[in-house]
């Protein structure tokens, strides 16, 4: 147990790297991992850990729904004069807190809804936190669904420097990585082709060899390693495992508990945006598949 | 601020690569290609002269050269902004997901856009050559009104791209707006014309005019300062503009992922 280092709440400074200026009134109750922080510490102490790359602290996120459809614009002005603008407040996340250290590779496991999603956006920087902070050192690469980003007129190549781009890589580092990219990607002649050409395989693995080309130093997994046919499903692994072996940091979300425990250390579940558990992939798998167990009987 | 300059370096390339995109993908499934550029404004020229000269019996021996500087012009303002209205939401899956600086897709946009204006001064040129326009030095003042124009279309362009975010209404809005502006440009009609008071207070209040009446100046060979209120009222406005737009982008761009 004494690797669970996403942070329980301790009086220990979790925030060295972060400028926060929420007061930590952290709720211990939310990292329900039933453990004494004390003992934990000690133990922690001993050993030798990797820097903390990614510290979420008391991380809310609001949304704003509105309850009564205002669908022209004079009525918005009627209602925001009159200050009759209702929404109804919803929490994707609250009071969240982690810690993640560097070479961590992490699940996040949790139903639909649960939050996970806001929380990736949160730590790759789109999203900004309602209240607490997010602090991340380190490049974020996240691997997005199928091919997002791409310009179906585009051609393979150019999408290469253009999606390239978007992840912030230079011309020149595009440049020099090229043909490792088309070589990866396999998709030989057709890299001169428009995407939109493309079969949806197609576009996952060219976008998989643009995004994994550079070495991250934290990689954003959400629910892509199912890309492609079997062949490069077996060939995308390996080259996540070796990434993961040189140390990167891995969020990985998931629904489905057996593929984060293949790939995972670390585990957390979401439920209504709050962090009910976190620990070591195996008891947190077990945990959930239990939680959806009861679920399914209910 | 070290944030943003460190940004602006990382994505400096990014922003090269969204205007290289809007200019190859404009013509790419077209015949002439980039030659459009040059085509169409001389086309809108020809039609213009005919209609507005020969059969209206307006203007005079120069007009087509007047009527394609107004042209030029105005149609950078009006595809600048249209197309720096739509950028946010166009690109709203990635804001989604990678972060980019925003600011980078309606700058990117009315960028893109400047360059295709910059050649198609091509056709410019060989009219002014065609109809013998004298030149003369006072042609470097050109340069004024351009980089005026930019300044504008970047300001406007923030603006609409922020509000179109919230408002989708403002996309059609801003297409009869435009075409208000086009009618109060002066672009094929001469405004000694039809000068009257009212009139003249309806051209001193556009800033698109006051830029087409100095790049005209320039081009037909008369000091800018001449009519030094063009100047100072354009320059004033769209540096004005241009400050609102950063300030009202800046202010919103966090809620935008919410809304595209």
């Amino acid at each position: 147990m004494e690797e669970i280092n996403k942070d329980i709440p301790t009086d220990e400074p979790v925030a060295e790297t972060s400028v926060n200026t929420v007061p930590a009134d952290v709720n211990p109750d939310i990292q329900a991992t039933g453990e004494v922080p004390a003992p934990k510490k000690k133990k922690k102490k001993k050993k030798k850990l990797p820097p903390k790359v990614i510290v979420v602290e008391n991380l809310g996120v609001r949304f704003r729904i509105q309850e009564q459809k205002v669908d022209s614009l004079k009525e918005y002005f009627v209602r925001l004069v009159k200050r009759k603008l209702n929404y109804k407040e919803f929490w994707a996340l609250r009071e969240v807190n982690l810690s993640i250290r560097k070479g961590d590779r992490v699940g996040i496991l949790g139903l639909n809804g649960a939050g996970k999603s806001t929380l990736l956006k949160c730590i790759a920087g789109v999203l900004k936190p309602t209240e607490g902070s997010v602090t991340v050192k380190g490049n974020i690469v996240p691997l997005l669904e199928l091919g997002a980003g791409f310009d179906k007129d585009y051609t393979g190549a150019e999408n290469i420097f253009f999606y390239g781009s978007m992840l912030g890589y230079s011309k020149a580092f595009i440049k020099e990585r090229f043909n490792e990219i088309v070589e990866f990607s396999e998709l030989g002649s057709f890299i001169n082709v428009p995407v939109k050409n493309y079969s949806s395989g197609m576009k996952a693995r060219l976008g998989f060899s643009i995004a994994t080309i550079v070495e991250p130093e934290i990689l954003i997994l959400d629910e892509v390693l199912s890309v492609g046919d079997a062949k490069f499903r077996k060939k995308s692994a390996k080259k996540l495992t070796k990434m993961m072996k040189k140390g990167v940091t891995v969020l990985f979300v998931s629904h489905s508990s057996s593929q984060v425990l293949e790939n995972c250390n670390k585990a957390i579940i979401l439920e209504h945006g709050h962090v009910i558990a976190s620990g070591k992939a195996e008891k947190i798998c077990a945990q959930y598949e239990e939680m959806i167990g009861v679920k399914d009987t209910d | 601020m070290k944030d943003f300059i460190y940004n602006l370096k990382k994505f400096r390339f990014l922003f090269w690569e969204l205007v290289k995109k809007d200019i190859k993908l404009k013509y790419r499934s077209s015949v002439l290609g980039v030659f459009w550029t040059l085509l169409e404004p001389l086309l809108t020229m020809i039609v213009l002269t005919l209609v507005f000269s020969n059969l209206l019996g307006k203007g005079d021996d120069n007009f087509p050269v007047y009527i394609l500087c107004g042209r030029l012009l105005y149609s950078f303002f009006s595809n600048g902004t249209k197309v720096a209205l739509k950028s946010v939401r166009k690109h709203g899956s990635m804001i989604g997901k990678v972060y980019v600086p925003k600011y980078m897709y309606p700058l990117s946009a009315v960028v893109s856009n400047y360059i295709m204006f910059i050649i198609s001064l091509v056709v410019l040129a060989g009219v002014m050559i065609f109809e013998q326009v004298k030149i003369t030095v006072y042609l470097l003042q050109a340069f004024i009104p351009m980089i005026i124009i930019l300044i504008m279309t970047m300001g406007v362009g923030l603006i609409l791209a922020t509000f179109d975010v919230f408002f989708r209404d403002l996309e059609y809005l801003w297409t009869v707006f435009l075409m208000l502006i086009m009618y109060t440009c002066a672009i094929f009609y001469k405004v000694d014309n039809l000068k009257t008071a009212a009139n003249e207070m309806i051209f001193k209040c556009n800033p698109l005019y006051s830029v087409i009446s100095m790049f005209r100046d320039a081009v037909f060979g008369r000091s800018i300062m001449d009519n030094s209120y063009n100047l100072w009222f354009s320059l004033c406005f769209s540096l004005g503009v241009f400050l609102i737009g950063i300030l009202v982008f800046w202010r919103k761009q966090d809620k935008f992922i919410l809304y595209v």
